[in-house]
């Protein structure tokens, strides 16, 4: 009895409390930036959608979805940054209606995405430009110089003091320490290792012998650390250090980067603008629609920093239910639109330059 | 003195010693270990001191009433402001239903292990498999409910499914726990009640539980403690949104584990503020529950030991 | 309460109505006992469900598996051939576990004696919230305090250790750094003293107070009295509390995963940076693995159980020998 009454007044504070949380919460924040909403119209849709993926896209997804639905009210997209390739699994099983990558569909990969889109393609759409910062720790000496050798020997071991020859020819000036270098790598699976290696194996094949891959090779020297934020981390606490990661980390920790010198011979700092000019060689290696993109890491463009990754989104062609097909359609006109493209570099990345940006908004146009 | 420096299990030395006076060895060791408990005790208070303050100086800063209040709908990376709110009231029922799913089994099956199944087949075989998945990464819990229920069964992602995933990983640790508290009920207990002609169960259930009760509280409140903060599951399972989500059958919900993996992970320090706030903010709700359950405990107590 | 419930309650026993149902109550023990044997066997089927689903996903990975996949130290499922090994994750999982526990469960039991028989009553209630406070901080933030605060610090106590015990191979090596296997342990010892003194400190309230009692009459003193008294009777509990506080850090992935550096290979010089454990490798691997990788990081899983499943076991045993001797 004692206990009966007793357990029905703390159920009934447990749902007085629970009643009181649910009525004062609220999804509106109305914080828009002013500069970045878009200045053209945008085709809504409704309802919501699902879409998983590449955590190195995640900010500009982030503020994409912020403008999106401050203007197109009562629609909802959940990005989830769980990595490329988790992203593409939950896009082929049919959980996401489409998915952010780092990078385009693998041979194999391209079946399973096929049964996933009822038979038809699902096309790989380059949205953002991220560069890809060589950051390092070593006081005294900003704006560090290095070529793609030194870089991959760096790398791979056979550089191992801060003051060996390659690097003190490239940084005449430069008050070099007698210390070792300690390279840190992605410990993780990621798609900015992949293209890191890509870089280093295009540039320097001498040196950088593996194969890229998502996982550092055996080849690679040092230790690996978990994530962006704990590459970046180890890098800022620890002296001697230099590692590779994302610009919008390395903006943030205020690391040191180096500048790297792309194949025109030279050394170009690292900023939006001379990223964005690496993907001018690119070269579509995707067919129709598809604009899979294959960079030129040579590139003698003047001015452009040569290390970036290309983010995709991968959608059906066609073969989504009609609703859902009809929000990814409307969404991604935005993102690649000039409304779209502007927001990026308020967030750490770069935009696709305009001949790409015309073929991908073509192949938006043609999802249905 | 040499048969006396030989105590046996259920002999005191001091039974055979001088009435008077305890010797002086005896003394020095009953101090050192004092001394040693005591250390241990500092030893262990300057960490665990140091991450709550870690946490608190950390936290505070955003702990205020738009991070109660608000989601995180519509708030980038780098925009200040945003709230947790979403994943405050996605964690609540999760867990809630992953409690009430997870205790009563957890509970029942102990009670089997301890008071019924003795040392059968069945008895011996779920005690195996309980301490296979006491281990179970929990991953491979999210990976499970993820195959099974999502791709197999063909439902969406929703917060029910997360509390599936949470269940798996809570019955084992509350079997473990609710198993020791109960094997300590002295049997004289059990044993007054039958010779009072109490039937077994209601032995079970108003002599044997309650006596036990504030030892499964504490096991159930490390078992929830634990829930509440796994990240990897829940990501696979409720998937992830910034928007408020009520509805914990239906849809993708926010939690504050994936809540504070999103921001911790953002290289922005307005996000890296909101995870630390995140963190805080689940350490006062595990930290209520506490509380709220050792009330409970005390309620329902047998009156005095 | 008052005494018209308490007169209520005593008129309701005496009813002879409700005597004869409690006398017998076959009716209520059948129910209950159905309810009890009906949760065991649903227990047993998840966990046997979950079994036979990895097994199921683990062996196309193993039969694609071109290295041995019990001592490769290698990693790399996700290549062509698939190569992958369990040696390294198994080291540093059962080391790092080990050395957690080693550290954790003296000092947990100290706390757990400290609050139920040293402390003044006042004092040791809020002290066991407070430390059942801390088995409710996320391990996350665990890791990212490990990784921020105390990883800075480790550097000198390797480095100290190193010096003065680095004729211990385990201590041994050239370069102590900050994120070695010891730091990790550190953190995972610190995550499981939480859980090991809650469970231990609730055990030691179990004690029956008349053995207390008993002890101290006879002259015992305080230590002689939790010798002969708390501990022998504690002890399955302890055990069971260190196996809980086990399990958990084999199981951690985040904190690890933050504090540990990866280098490959197995290093016995634990006071040297990396290294790297089956949580921590699963949490690592598994966004951006392929199929196979899916299916080996599995595989690994299993192994954890087995290890896991081991220890349980070898718990169990000691815990039924010493019931003998009690």
């Amino acid at each position: 009895m004692k206990n009966g009454s007793r357990l029905a007044a703390l159920g009934g504070v447990v749902v007085a409390g629970a009643l009181a949380l649910s009525a004062c919460g609220s999804d509106d924040n109305t914080t828009a930036t002013a500069s970045n909403a878009p200045t053209g119209n945008i085709d809504c849709a409704t309802g919501m959608v699902n879409a998983a993926g590449s955590s190195a896209q995640k900010n500009a997804m982030d503020e994409w979805v912020k403008q999106y639905t401050a203007k197109c009210s009562g629609t909802q997209l959940n990005y989830n940054p769980n990595g490329s390739g988790a992203g593409i699994k939950a896009f082929t099983d049919g959980q996401v209606a489409f998915a952010g990558s780092d990078s385009a569909l693998k041979p194999e990969e391209v079946t399973a995405a096929k049964q996933r889109c009822q038979g038809s393609n699902a096309v790989n759409l380059p949205m953002v430009v991220g560069p890809i910062a060589v950051v390092y720790n070593l006081e005294g000496v900003d704006g560090l110089q290095l070529s793609p050798e030194t870089v991959a020997g760096i790398f791979t071991g056979k550089i191992k003091k801060w003051n060996d020859q390659a690097i003190a020819k490239e940084n005449s000036g430069a008050k070099l320490p007698d210390t070792d270098i300690k390279p840190v790598y992605r410990s993780d699976e990621s798609g900015t290792t992949e293209n890191f290696t890509k870089y280093l194996k295009a540039t320097a094949p001498d040196v950088w012998t593996a194969e890229p891959a998502k996982k550092w090779p055996s080849i690679g020297a040092g230790q690996g650390a978990a994530k962006s934020d704990g590459v970046s981390g180890q890098v800022k606490s620890t002296a001697g250090t230099i590692s590779y990661v994302e610009m919008s980390y390395a903006d943030n920790l205020k690391l040191q980067t180096a500048k790297i010198k792309n194949g025109a011979g030279e050394y170009v700092e690292l900023s939006a603008d001379s990223a964005s000019k690496a993907l001018a060689g690119a070269k579509q290696v995707g067919t129709g629609n598809d604009v899979a993109l294959e960079l030129d890491y040579a590139t003698k463009t003047a001015g452009a920093y040569p290390i970036v990754l290309v983010t995709y989104e991968i959608a059906c062609e066609k073969g989504l239910p009609a609703e859902q097909a009809k929000f990814v359609k409307s969404f991604l006109s935005y993102t690649s639109s000039a409304d779209g493209q502007k927001v990026l570099t308020s967030v750490g990345y770069a935009p696709v330059p305009q001949e790409v940006l015309s073929k991908v908004q073509a192949s938006v146009k043609a999802l249905s | 003195m040499t048969t006396l420096t030989k105590p046996t299990d259920d002999l005191p030395p001091a039974a055979r010693g001088s009435l008077g006076s305890v010797s002086a060895a005896r003394k020095l060791k009953d101090r050192l270990v004092q001394i040693l408990v005591y250390i241990a005790f500092a030893l262990a208070v300057v960490p665990l001191v140091s991450v709550l303050w870690t946490v608190l100086t950390n936290g505070l800063g955003r702990l205020d009433a738009t991070f109660l209040q608000f989601s995180m709908n519509g708030v980038g990376g780098r925009d200040e402001g945003g709230g947790a709110y979403h994943a405050i009231l996605g964690t609540l029922e999760q867990v809630a239903i992953t409690s009430v799913i997870a205790v009563p089994i957890a509970v029942l099956t102990a009670v089997y292990l301890v008071e019924y199944g003795g040392n059968g087949r069945l008895a011996r075989a779920v005690s195996f498999f309980v301490d296979v998945m006491t281990g179970i990464p929990s991953i491979v819990a999210g990976l499970f409910v993820l195959a099974l229920w999502l791709l197999t069964f063909g439902f969406t992602y929703s917060g029910f499914a997360g509390s599936l995933a949470l269940t798996i990983l809570m019955i084992p640790t509350v079997v473990r726990a609710t198993e020791e508290m109960l094997k300590l009920v002295p049997n004289d207990l059990r044993e007054a009640s039958y010779a009072l002609g109490v039937p077994r169960w209601r032995t079970v259930c108003f002599v044997v539980l309650p006596t036990a009760l504030t030892g499964i509280i504490t096991g159930v409140m490390l078992a929830v403690a634990r829930v509440m903060g796994e990240t990897a599951p829940l990501l696979l399972t409720i998937f992830f949104t910034k928007a408020i989500n009520a509805n914990p059958f239906e849809g993708p919900q926010a939690a504050l584990p994936t809540f504070i993996w999103e921001q911790a992970g953002d290289p922005n320090q307005a996000s890296i503020d909101r995870a630390w706030t995140g963190a805080l903010v689940l350490i006062l709700l595990i930290m209520l529950f506490n509380l709220g359950a050792r009330l409970v405990a005390r309620f329902f107590r047998p009156v005095s030991r | 309460m008052t005494t018209d419930t308490g007169v209520k309650s005593a008129a309701a026993v005496q009813s002879p109505v409700r005597g004869a149902a409690m006398s017998t109550g076959r009716a209520g023990d059948k129910i209950f006992v159905s309810a009890a044997r009906g949760s065991g066997i649903l227990v047993l089927a998840i966990m046997a469900a979950i079994a036979v689903f990895l097994i199921w996903r683990a062996i196309p990975a193993l039969q694609k598996n071109e290295a041995n996949f019990l001592t490769s130290e290698q990693w790399d499922p996700n290549g062509t051939p698939a190569r992958f090994g369990i040696a390294q994750l198994a080291f540093g999982t059962v080391v790092s576990s080990l050395l957690a526990l080693l550290m954790a469960t003296p000092v947990a039991i100290g706390i757990a004696l400290f609050i139920s028989y040293y402390a003044p009553r006042s004092v040791a209630g809020p002290l066991g919230y407070l430390v059942d406070l801390l088995a409710a901080v996320p391990s996350i933030v665990y890791g990212l305090w490990g990784l921020l605060v105390l990883a800075p610090h480790m550097e000198g106590v390797s480095s100290f250790l190193n010096s003065a015990l680095g004729w211990i191979p385990l201590f041994g090596g050239d370069n102590p750094g900050k994120n070695s296997i010891f730091t990790a342990s550190v953190v995972l010892a610190i995550m499981i003293l939480p859980i090991i003194s809650s469970i231990s400190r609730e055990v030691f309230l179990q004690v029956p107070r008349a053995h207390v009692e008993a002890a101290l009459a006879l002259g015992a003193t305080r230590w002689e009295m939790i010798r002969l008294a708390v501990l022998p009777y504690g002890r399955s509990g302890m055990i069971g509390a260190s196996m809980l506080g086990l399990g958990r850090a084999m199981g951690e992935t985040i904190a690890v995963a933050m504090v540990l550096t990866f280098v490959p290979g197995i290093n016995w010089h634990i006071l040297e940076d990396g290294g790297t454990t089956f949580a921590a490798n699963i949490a690592n691997s598994f966004a951006e693995a392929t199929e196979t990788g899916r299916g080996a990081l599995i595989a690994s899983g299993l192994v954890l159980f087995v290890i896991t499943l081991i220890v349980n076991m070898a718990a169990r045993a000691v815990v039924a020998r010493r019931k003998e001797f009690v």
